[in-house]
């Protein structure tokens, strides 16, 4: 049997049940090996479930910073007897298991191509802590200690991390190290340390952070200065509206009055979020709310009215699993096409897809300025993969000069030297409007409607007035066009391209490397606001053939584009991932080289540089 | 039917209120309704309510959802800003509204199937979260807008005008509200212009969340006999239980009340509103009897109106005295205070290193 020797570049899979604390363990020892200056990402796949369900963490090192799965598994943690067959099986050859060997369990010796490593966690927990949920939570960090014995994880980076977590509870902070001390030595003293598969201290993670792209969202809300906060609670979009409130509640409190600078709602369903955003924003603040698929289903009717009478409103919208109810805690580009038509008639909506918590961070401004300056809805489509899990990204940076652009509001002033205010009619040829907000000036009153207006805000129901708006309207789609942010754009000018989005980002580019490596040059497309600027355009003329890589069923990413550009159908190659879990680099190696060798060719991924 | 003359122009001796307005300044675009629609006579009462308390006109703000009472928000005060909202979802549109602004004066315009069908939901949260508005349904017991149908509030037994009886038991907007908590609950009659336009005075001026529940009949789809929502019923079946004046902010009570039947609660800002009781043992600031009496005259098929609840502002904080939100408006706070800077950012990432 050969050992994968692997320094700094493996995948390591814990296997363990929901509520029990693993989150915990699992996020000190990315967070370690973070600190080791070594690039990592880490991967939860929980359930949708409070207590007992199989949950899964994967971390991924890798010294090239690759922020996908690879979609291979080195190092799996079996600490679900459960899940304990399928676990056993996804081990790569030549890899390792770790299980708890408190009890026998033959089924694990199945394979004879990986190492078992058989830990008495429960054991050692059992011999020295009492309590029984203190000896569940601390066999969670007793498994974290075994690893970074195996792994020659440096005990510093762990004392430290569990150091800021428990600072002002000693005893616990004590308990802790003392279950990784247990889980550490045992290792040390049964087995070879460390294993092939290693931790060597690089220096590649200087200036930047771990971070979940909710929280990076709700950060950049802070930051462009939104005030309303309205949401009903669903998953993954909870977590950025919790840390909007934490956010405020250390930033915008008055010490002194205990006055808040913001307003934050729970709302009783999505209808009544949305509606709140656009009262707020319709009134002047900047407001926003942040919810799901099923979500966006709700919130449609609003957004048609925000459309036509032309409110600002920011809307994230953190994708899940559909149809329907779906996978709550599972990741998919779902709602592409229901986010860029959302509403009935003739309504099309600005869409933001962030590819990263960097891009939630800086787009979650962006939102504002572009909801403000265009009067429409903007919506951000993130997604769980993004939204929940802790990505390695740079640093976010913020420039003090930075003010919002609050669009074209008239002022009291402003509205007093007017003869009169005409609400929709387009002063500037860029097809926007002038907009007031109550309480300002008498003569700044309009009257907003979702039913059918002229230009000066009236009730209609005239052909010609009535078409005159709704053309307006597709002007100022056009002026949206210019405004949004450019599609990123890689490559040297190669004939086949590939196209993607959000968070099948990090997957396509690791794939690019690889399938680079063996002579296959791809340029490559990353389309990042609705409407497409005239470089998607220009991108898709320019090849011959353009893979589509998204994770849905339907090629939404692929209807768009036939859709709103001129591209033949017959060029667009589509690589769909939609099982729910992240897309890794593998499944668009192979999708790539199936069709560049023809279908009968075995996709090949090699990473032979760092096998043995 | 409309019972304050609408002048088609500004005459010279038309009075003026204490900012020097007439009652021109707070009129709107001309009614569409159906000749002697009730809602135009709540339209009225709201026009002589406003000038009354010579509000400024830019800062009351009109909201409302779908339907023939959604309408009327564009047929009064032009000067202040209207939001025609979708259908049921005006709540949530004043809930944000009001979140960026407390200091405007909010007065929503609902009907019965517009809050009592597909917005019920967004009426009792609203109710729940005690926005400081003025909620006024229309209440004239059907669909007009899609000629006819019954609504929410239809009566057991009453008539639709194609013979239809219905059979489902009524939501009563008044009694729903007083389970929720609502601390200012009323009901009048739209063709009773001396009963609404104190209450619509003293709602405006009340700091939280304040219903008036109009009865306001529908003359073309719900005027007939067998209709419970018709001019010919009301009138026969009104029951006021306590009259109420307001009275602005520093100015001398005034109203021709015995002393010993009138009971005068303070508002926020000065202003004071007395209720001059008519049912002999009616007390407004008890909850629990408010809620037995309605039960009572409903019972006897008679409407009971007046200012059926009123609590103490003090003891009912409205959605921004819970929230203890900033007195400046949200939408009105320099960016500096509200973006915290690259200094602190940095701070702020040290954890996520």
């Amino acid at each position: 049997m050969s050992s994968v020797k692997r320094v700094n570049d493996f995948t390591i899979k814990i296997a363990t049940v929901n509520g029990t604390g693993s989150a915990s363990a699992n996020t000190l020892l990315m967070k370690s090996i973070f600190r080791s200056g070594v690039p990592v990402m880490g991967k939860n796949f929980f359930p949708s479930n409070i207590q007992g369900l199989p949950t899964w963490y994967e971390i991924r090192i890798c010294p090239h910073g690759h922020l996908a799965r690879s979609g291979t598994v080195e190092l799996m943690v079996a600490l679900n007897p459960e899940t304990y067959g399928r676990d056993v099986r996804e081990v790569a050859p030549g890899g390792f298991l770790l299980y708890d060997s408190t009890w026998p369990r033959p089924v694990l010796l199945s394979r004879t191509d990986i190492t078992v490593i058989g830990v008495p966690l429960a054991r050692l927990c059992n011999e020295n802590f009492t309590g029984v949920r203190t000896r569940i939570l601390m066999k969670n960090i007793c498994y974290a200690g075994a690893l970074a014995a195996l792994l020659n994880l440096d005990l510093g980076h762990v004392r430290a991390l569990l150091g800021e977590t428990y600072g002002r509870k000693p005893q616990l902070l004590e308990s802790n190290m003392q279950a990784i001390a247990l889980g550490y030595e045992y290792v040390r003293a049964h087995f070879p340390c460390p294993l092939p598969l290693s931790i060597e201290p690089l220096e590649r993670t200087g200036g930047h952070i771990m971070i979940d792209g909710n929280t990076a969202a709700a950060l950049g809300c802070v930051y462009a200065g939104a005030t309303v906060a309205a949401w009903y609670p669903i998953t993954p979009s909870t977590s950025l509206m919790d840390a909007f409130k934490g956010f405020c509640e250390r930033l915008r409190v008055d010490p002194q009055t205990g006055a808040k600078r913001f307003a934050f709602i729970q709302a009783e369903d999505e209808l009544a979020a949305i509606g709140m955003v656009l009262g707020a924003a319709w009134n002047g603040a900047r407001a926003f709310t942040a919810t799901s698929g099923p979500g966006i289903s709700l919130m449609s009717e609003f957004l048609g009215l925000a459309y036509y009478a032309e409110v600002p409103a920011v809307v994230f919208d953190i994708q899940r699993v559909g149809p329907s109810t779906g996978m709550p805690t599972r990741t998919q580009q779902g709602d592409l096409l229901a986010c860029a038509y959302a509403s009935h008639g003739d309504t099309r909506q600005v869409c933001l897809y962030p590819a990263d918590p960097g891009e939630c961070f800086q787009f979650a401004v962006t939102a504002f300025d572009l909801a403000e300056r265009l009067q429409t809805p903007v919506l951000v489509l993130s997604d769980l993969d993004i939204g929940m899990n802790d990505w390695m990204v740079r640093e976010f940076q913020w420039d003090d000069a930075y003010r919002p652009d609050r669009g074209k509001v008239l002022n009291a002033a402003q509205i007093e030297s007017l003869e009169k205010f005409h609400r929709y009619v387009d002063v500037d040829g860029d097809g926007i409007p002038w907009r007031t907000l109550p309480g300002v000036h008498p003569k700044g009153a309009y009257f907003t409607r979702g039913s059918g207006h002229n230009s000066f805000g009236a009730y209609t129901e005239d052909a010609a007035e009535y078409q005159q708006v709704l053309d307006r309207l597709l002007k100022k789609w056009h002026t949206a066009r210019q405004l949004v942010p450019r599609a990123c754009l890689d490559g040297e000018g190669s004939e086949i391209g590939i196209v993607s989005i959000g968070s099948s980002d990090g997957a396509v580019r690791e794939a690019l490397a690889l399938l680079r490596a063996q002579g296959i040059a791809l340029d490559y497309l990353r389309v990042r606001a609705f409407p497409f600027g005239a470089e998607v355009e220009q991108f898709l003329a320019a090849h011959r053939l353009v893979f589509v890589a998204e994770q849905n069923r339907d090629a939404q990413l692929r209807s768009l584009l036939t859709l709103e550009t001129a591209v033949e159908k017959g060029k667009l190659r589509s690589l769909l991932h939609y099982s729910g879990l992240p897309v890794s680099s593998q499944f668009i190696v192979a999708g790539v080289l199936a069709e560049v060798h023809g279908a009968a060719a075995a996709p090949v991924v090699s990473m032979a540089d760092t096998t043995v | 039917m409309t019972f304050i003359a609408k002048p088609k122009v500004t005459h010279p001796a038309l009075p003026h209120n204490a900012r020097g307005l007439t009652r021109r300044a707070y009129e709107g675009a001309l009614s569409t309704l159906c000749a002697g629609c009730g809602h135009d006579s709540v339209t009225a009462a709201i026009v002589e309510a406003c000038w009354h308390l010579a509000l400024e006109p830019q800062n009351l703000v009109k909201l409302s959802g779908i339907g023939c009472s959604s309408k009327t928000t564009a047929y009064f005060v032009s000067g202040a800003h209207g939001f025609n909202a979708v259908h049921g979802r005006m709540p949530s549109i004043a809930t944000g509204a009001n979140a960026a602004n407390r200091h405007l004066n909010y007065i929503g315009i609902s009907g019965d199937g517009d809050t009592l069908s597909i917005g019920l939901g967004q009426f009792c949260h609203a109710i729940r979260r005690n926005v400081d508005m003025l909620y006024i349904i229309e209440n004239n017991g059907v669909y007009g807008l899609t000629k006819g149908q019954f609504s929410a509030s239809a009566d057991i037994g009453s008539r639709a005008k194609k013979g239809e009886t219905n059979r489902q038991p009524p939501i009563d907007p008044v009694l729903l509200a007083l389970d929720l908590g609502a601390p200012f609950v009323a009901r009048s009659f739209s063709g009773d212009k001396h009963q609404l336009v104190p209450l619509i005075e003293a709602g405006l001026n009340y700091r939280g969340f304040a219903l008036i529940d109009v009865l306001s009949p529908c003359v073309t789809f719900n005027d007939h006999e067998g209709s419970t929502k018709s001019y010919a019923y009301a009138r026969e079946h009104y029951d006021p239980v306590a009259l109420t004046d307001f009275v602005p902010r520093e100015q001398p009570i005034t109203v021709d009340y015995p002393p010993g039947e009138a009971r005068e609660l303070a508002l926020h800002d000065g202003s004071r509103i007395v209720l001059r009781k008519v049912g002999a043992d009616y007390d407004p600031t008890d909850r629990v009897a408010a809620q037995a009496a309605v039960r009572a005259g409903s019972a006897s098929g008679e409407y009971l109106t007046g200012l059926i609840f009123i609590q103490d502002e003090a003891t009912h904080p409205d959605f921004h005295r819970l929230n203890a939100t900033a007195q400046e408006p949200l939408n009105g706070l320099p960016f500096e205070q509200l973006s915290p800077g690259a200094a602190q950012l940095e701070r702020i990432l040290a954890r996520f290193r």
